[in-house]
């Protein structure tokens, strides 16, 4: 399979900040067709990443390339094999939404007839074909998004970037963009580069990088992620946690972890399910809570950074294992 | 090569501009406001005693105000769009950074063409005779104002990322370039620490210019054209040609 982007040893140093590096030695490479996802927290470098395979910014040392072409040396090659939808919204508020696309397919010098079945087809795509007239201005925000999207995607690019392409959408967008995206990755091909702190979204993907501090600390497919945890997770409260950890020690022998504030145990066995029925029978102590988790990114996450992707989290774990997770990140 | 990338940034900048009933407003306003105001005033407690009076002598350098204030507000347009990130969108394009400069400044030097050249009307009822062929050259000389003060304003606009930024810009450059730029009274009549900025503003040249083009001259009147016009159209062809190199450079930088 040829590889849709090559990176090798990429580092990006900025001038301002104290010469700190905001993306530290990264080296990946994406087959094409695939879905990549990077997952980070905020500042991980994720952005500058985009930004450097973008041509938007020259990296410090190592080298990029995107669909065969050098970001440094052949820019103009790169940009016209990409497509991207930022982070911030990029649209013209004071032009019509066939205006904004209009514009686009003047710049990627598409031909005029072309242009205009392509600039109707997305529109119906996005679901937008009733407000083609209408100042972007008017449009709510997953409107917004989902123009942004029929834009990026309008010149048919080899390779889509998508920087954290759902921030600040609702649940329903949120899934409704994914649905517009996949459906155009099933119909056309294209290779997805994506960054985002979903979890959920990132599951999505063929294959995950996880990246903190500007190196990446994991890369593979989501499930091999999860499964590198081993197993789920347990989390405990009992009538007296003491003894609790010292007869799950002494009996199973298994590693507890006290964990702080309200107190409680966590651990981690292969089976959740059939380790719960064993450890109520054989426990001398009562057992006020268990809560069994799987394991998700967000755990893979926690666990090789020793932090959370983000401090106000949506997710779907409950509630209780949310906090243990807080508590768990304090450490 | 890249003319439909240039011509899509021009009409853009040209529908944005007519779709902002404010700004339009402003453009028809300004110079009336100023001429028939501030001049309408003036020209009564001025007294000369030969050639143009003050309501004549001020109309060259209100065009060149409003050339002045079209293109620079035509590049804030580069700041405004850095800020609604619309910018990005172009800079990712599979167009060289140059197009985005070129259309930028076709678009800021039609627009105030247009709106310079527009202010001719007036001349008439001012009791201004304009021979057709001195409108060909106004012409020209308004082109290069427009172009020479459009470049410069991008070469500004490249490295500012926010309007307040702007705004700073606007008080401090733009409005002394317009008083000190013999727009209102003769360069000749400014202390002599004033004028060295009179010789580094390319609008003094530009009004100059359309000085020698509007009104008459000759020895001992005052409100007339204070330098050669062939230096004046000179200054200006190579403070656009800076101009536009140093913004296009601007615009090629990457982080």
């Amino acid at each position: 399979m040829p590889l849709a982007i090559e990176v090798k040893d990429l580092v990006k140093k900025y001038k301002n900040a104290n010469g700190k590096e905001a993306v530290r030695g990264v080296s990946f490479s994406i087959e094409e067709g695939e879905s990549f996802g990077f997952l980070g927290p905020n500042g991980a470098g994720k952005t500058t990443t985009i930004d450097i395979l973008c041509t938007l910014l020259d990296q410090t040392s190592g080298t990029a390339r995107v669909n065969g072409f050098d970001t440094l040396e052949d820019p103009h090659g790169v940009r016209s094999s990409i497509g991207l939808v930022f982070q911030e919204m990029t649209l013209d508020n004071e032009l019509t939404a066939y205006e904004n696309l209009k514009f686009h397919s003047y710049l990627y010098n598409m031909e005029r007839r072309l242009s205009e079945t392509r600039i109707d087809e997305m529109l119906e795509v996005v679901g937008l074909t009733e407000r083609k007239g209408d100042f972007v201005k008017t449009f709510s925000g997953g409107m917004k998004r989902r123009l942004e999207i029929a834009r990026g995607l309008l010149h048919r690019p080899k390779v889509l970037f998508l920087d954290e392409p759902t921030l600040g959408l609702d649940p329903q967008t949120r899934r409704s963009v994914w649905g517009f995206i996949d459906e155009l990755r099933r119909r056309h091909g294209n290779t997805v580069f994506m960054t985002t702190h979903y979890m959920d979204e990132a599951e999505s993907c063929d294959r995950i990088a996880i990246i903190d501090e500007g190196r990446i600390i994991a890369l593979d497919t989501p499930n091999v992620l999860k499964r590198s945890l081993r197993g789920d997770t347990i989390y405990l409260n009992t009538t007296d946690d003491d003894r609790a950890a010292v007869e799950l020690k002494e009996i199973f022998s298994l590693d507890v972890k006290r964990l702080e504030g309200d107190g409680g145990l966590a651990l981690i066995v292969e089976s959740g399910e059939k380790f719960i029925p064993r450890l109520l029978n054989d426990l001398s102590v009562d057992v006020l809570s268990v809560n069994l988790k799987r394991p998700t990114l967000d755990d893979v996450f926690l666990h090789m950074t020793g932090k959370e992707i983000r401090d106000a989290r949506v997710s779907n774990s409950t509630e209780n294992a949310r906090s243990v997770n807080r508590r768990f990140s304090r450490r | 090569m890249f003319y439909k990338a240039i011509y899509v940034i021009v009409s853009r900048e040209f529908k944005r501009f007519f779709r902002q009933r404010g700004r339009l407003l402003t453009t028809l306003a300004r110079p009336l406001l100023w001429l028939f105001i501030v001049g309408g005033g003036l020209t009564k407690i001025i007294d000369v005693d030969a050639g143009a009076n003050y309501l004549q002598f001020l109309l060259p350098g209100v065009m060149g105000m409003t050339i002045l204030f079209s293109s620079v507000f035509s590049t804030i347009s580069v700041v405004w769009d850095r800020e609604f990130g619309f910018l990005r969108e172009m800079l990712v394009a599979p167009v060289p950074r140059v197009t985005i400069v070129i259309g930028k400044l076709m678009a800021g030097t039609m627009l105030s063409v247009f709106q310079g050249m527009a202010l001719l009307v007036v001349a008439p009822f001012l009791g201004i005779t304009i021979e057709l062929v001195d409108i060909f050259y106004i012409f020209v000389v308004v082109v290069l104002i427009s172009f020479a003060i459009t470049a410069f304003g991008l070469f500004i606009a490249a490295r500012l990322d926010s309007l307040e930024g702007f705004n700073v810009i606007m008080n401090f450059i733009v409005l002394p370039m317009f008083f000190l730029s013999g727009a209102l009274y003769p360069i000749d009549t400014l202390p002599q620490i004033l004028k060295y900025v009179t010789y580094v503003n390319p609008l003094s040249y530009g009004v100059d210019a359309l000085k020698h083009l509007m009104l008459a001259g000759g020895e001992g009147i005052t409100l007339a054209a204070e330098m050669p016009i062939y230096f004046d159209v000179i200054f200006l062809s190579v403070f656009a040609v800076v101009m536009t190199t140093l913004s296009a450079r601007a615009f090629e930088r990457r982080g």
